[in-house]
């Protein structure tokens, strides 16, 4: 399957360009809506929270504190968040090509993920550069996020072919995919803190794999501090659990999803 | 000559499950018991296409074409059974499919290029003949959605036949498309399979099938119902399509070794066809414009309230080169009862070109055999035409012509 993917990169990197082009080229600014989708959000939030709401992170004065931990949170949560909804519809949206040609069709959901980095990297850079210019920037800590990230696009990329095969065949994975990710995000710390939640919580809190990243990311990025990495390690485990059941769910059902699209 | 494409015991059943909730269980409980039943639409479909040759696959619709191309290119999967290919396989099952309406037909002719498993590289290489046999001008670099359907195909056809593959696979697709462009596609067509290029090609289009198959494949409820050469096929699916409730269809060997179809109810039967010229003398060779006369005897075997009688006379491809029936000449007859006899006399002139024809006649109820088909009889009687009495000519046709001829100084000769 490696090897089909590797024959089909031109296919996968044309693909990824396609999909930019196609959602931008008949807009006039291009791929600045790329960039100004995230931004509102995150001038909502830090609006109404750290402005209205005067919320302060505790332990943190910097004027920027709350508006950098949200960006930690909500960059990451999207890249998450994409991967996973557009894997699970995937198979659905190409069921036209998947059902009239022969070709490796493990290489739409390689297109997405790469689609998803590629967009996260955008908007991280610019994150970045406020960062710098906010003089923020965590320095050589910033490597830290390399694991981090790596862990999240395979615990992203498991789950998001599991549920897009699954989709296939049960339609309600996709129904139910979205209220399941508005409950996942507001029990994930990306807007709030933590330390505002009341100590019971927390220990139930502690099960959700994605906050053991983000919270990596608010670590470095906030605290500037190096992140505990043994949260992480276990979602690395799961993550090459999930991607083992995905490669098998995958590789068994493949050629049943043709007859069923 | 070595094997192109083997399929070997085919099978491809679909799941059928009674409720909704039947796949979640038995995916859930190990050890369950199957909740589904299989719908079998391919029957142990077993067949081999030589390299070079080209091999036509016949049908009704829902037969399992469909189905059995897309196995074979690898788009669906069978459920048993092995299908070998050798070599580069392209196919036109759906043309144009997955062009992207916002891009130019130049980036959407690379996309599906690369859909097909070729590298940039070799796209470009063949860009320029891509562009070149689409013909359609500036038009491949503006966006699909601005084109034509027809256009569409033929840059779409354009670029799955820019590399001439080992195997190629061709669903009816041709058959839109301006007569020009179906031409232009069929030679290109005709130009691989001289080259070497296996073909696989469905069609119910009757010419396509003899003038380009080597052989033919007739498919029927999911299963090879019957292998041989594309004429005696198509003749059989013919009789076929007019089968219906207690009609049988049979194929008998001639003397002379051909295969003669003879389908129907039974109701009224065909007892004797012959050739006869003028002076009454039954006739097997007839010069070319000489004055015939088929006689066509029909035994009235139930009562029938209206008998059509039709003929066709076929050239040695299968090509049937003129047909008429007496519902458009003549007139039906109506309340036959059993034990009747009936005969036609059909006078023409043999004003077809030199060859061998056979002589094809259906009894039915009304202008088509797909209503009522009492019998229907390929090779009913065979002829041949010679050119005793005429100038040398070619071609199908005795036109009769008179050709004048002046000559004279260019200058001084108006030539009206």
């Amino acid at each position: 399957m490696f090897k089909k993917i590797f024959q089909y990169r031109q296919f996968i990197s044309s693909c990824v360009k396609r999909e930019f082009q196609s959602r931008y080229q008949r807009s006039l600014f291009g791929a600045a809506w790329a960039v100004v989708n995230p931004l509102a959000m995150i001038i909502v939030y830090t609006v109404i929270f750290s402005q209205v709401m005067k919320a302060k992170l505790p332990g943190i004065d910097s004027t920027f504190g709350y508006s950098i931990f949200l960006c930690a949170g909500i960059l990451t949560w999207g890249l998450f968040a994409e991967i996973v909804g557009r894997c699970t519809t995937v198979f659905l949206d190409n069921a036209n090509i998947i059902k009239k040609l022969n070709f490796p069709r493990i290489c739409l959901p390689v297109t997405v993920v790469c689609t998803a980095i590629i967009n996260f990297l955008i908007i991280s850079c610019l994150f970045l550069l406020f960062l710098m210019i906010s003089g923020n920037f965590p320095g050589f800590l910033i490597l830290s996020v390399v694991p981090l990230l790596i862990i999240l696009i395979l615990f992203s990329m498991g789950l998001g072919i599991t549920l897009g095969v699954l989709n296939v065949f049960f339609r309600d994975v996709g129904q139910l995919l979205g209220i399941v990710m508005q409950f996942w995000f507001w029990m994930t710390p990306i807007v709030y803190p933590i330390s505002i939640i009341p100590q019971w919580a927390v220990g139930f809190l502690k099960w959700n794999p994605i906050m053991q990243i983000i919270g990596g990311f608010q670590t470095v990025f906030v605290e500037q501090k190096w992140p505990n990495m043994e949260g992480p390690a276990i979602v690395g485990l799961i993550s090459g659990g999930l991607c083992m059941i995905a490669l098998r769910l995958y590789r068994n059902h493949v050629g049943e999803m043709v007859d069923e699209l | 000559m070595s094997i192109s494409i083997q399929v070997s015991n085919v099978s491809k059943g679909y799941k059928q499950y009674m409720g909704r909730w039947d796949r979640l269980i038995e995916w859930l409980v190990p050890n369950s018991r199957i909740r589904h039943n299989v719908k079998w639409v391919l029957k142990d479909i077993n067949f081999t296409v030589k390299s070079g040759e080209a091999l036509g696959i016949i049908g009704m619709n829902g037969a399992g074409k469909s189905t059995l191309l897309k196995i074979i290119t690898g788009t669906a999967q069978q459920t048993t059974g092995q299908v070998q290919i050798l070599g580069k396989v392209a196919a036109l099952l759906e043309l144009g499919m997955g062009f992207h309406p916002d891009f130019t037909g130049r980036q959407n002719a690379i996309m599906s290029g690369q859909l097909m498993g070729y590298s940039l590289s070799e796209i470009m290489a063949h860009m320029d003949d891509i562009e070149n046999f689409a013909e359609i001008g500036e038009a491949v670099d503006e966006p699909v959605r601005t084109y034509s359907s027809g256009m569409q195909v033929r840059l779409a056809f354009s670029v799955a036949t820019a590399i001439r593959p080992d195997v190629l696979i061709v669903d009816e697709a041709l058959s839109v498309g301006d007569t020009y462009f179906q031409h232009k596609s069929f030679a290109r067509i005709r130009e691989f399979r001289e080259k070497g290029t296996t073909l696989l090609l469905v069609s119910h289009d009757k010419s396509a099938i003899q003038s380009i198959c080597d052989r033919a494949i007739l498919l029927n409820e999911g299963a090879v119902f019957k292998e041989g050469k594309p004429e005696e096929i198509m003749d059989y699916y013919n009789a076929l399509i007019a089968k219906k409730g207690n009609e049988t269809v049979k194929q008998v060997l001639n003397e002379d070794g051909k295969v003669q179809t003879i389908s129907g109810t039974g109701e009224a039967e065909i007892d004797n066809a012959y050739l006869l010229n003028c002076k009454g003398e039954k006739v097997e060779v007839v010069g070319v414009g000489e004055k015939v006369t088929l006689c066509v005897k029909v035994k009235i075997n139930l009562d029938i309230s209206k008998l059509v009688m039709g003929f066709m006379i076929k050239d040695v491809h299968g090509q049937t080169i003129y047909g008429t029936s007496s519902y458009y000449n003549g007139s039906p007859l109506y309340n036959l009862i059993k034990g009747e006899a009936v005969k036609y006399e059909i006078n023409f002139n043999a004003n077809i070109g030199p060859g061998n024809y056979s002589v094809a006649i259906a009894l039915t109820d009304s202008e088509t055999h797909l209503a009522r088909n009492y019998q229907w009889k390929d090779l009913a009687t065979d002829f041949s035409v010679m050119n005793l009495a005429h100038a040398q000519f070619v071609g199908c046709n005795w036109l009769e012509p008179k050709i004048c001829i002046e000559r004279g100084c260019f200058y001084d000769c108006e030539i009206n």
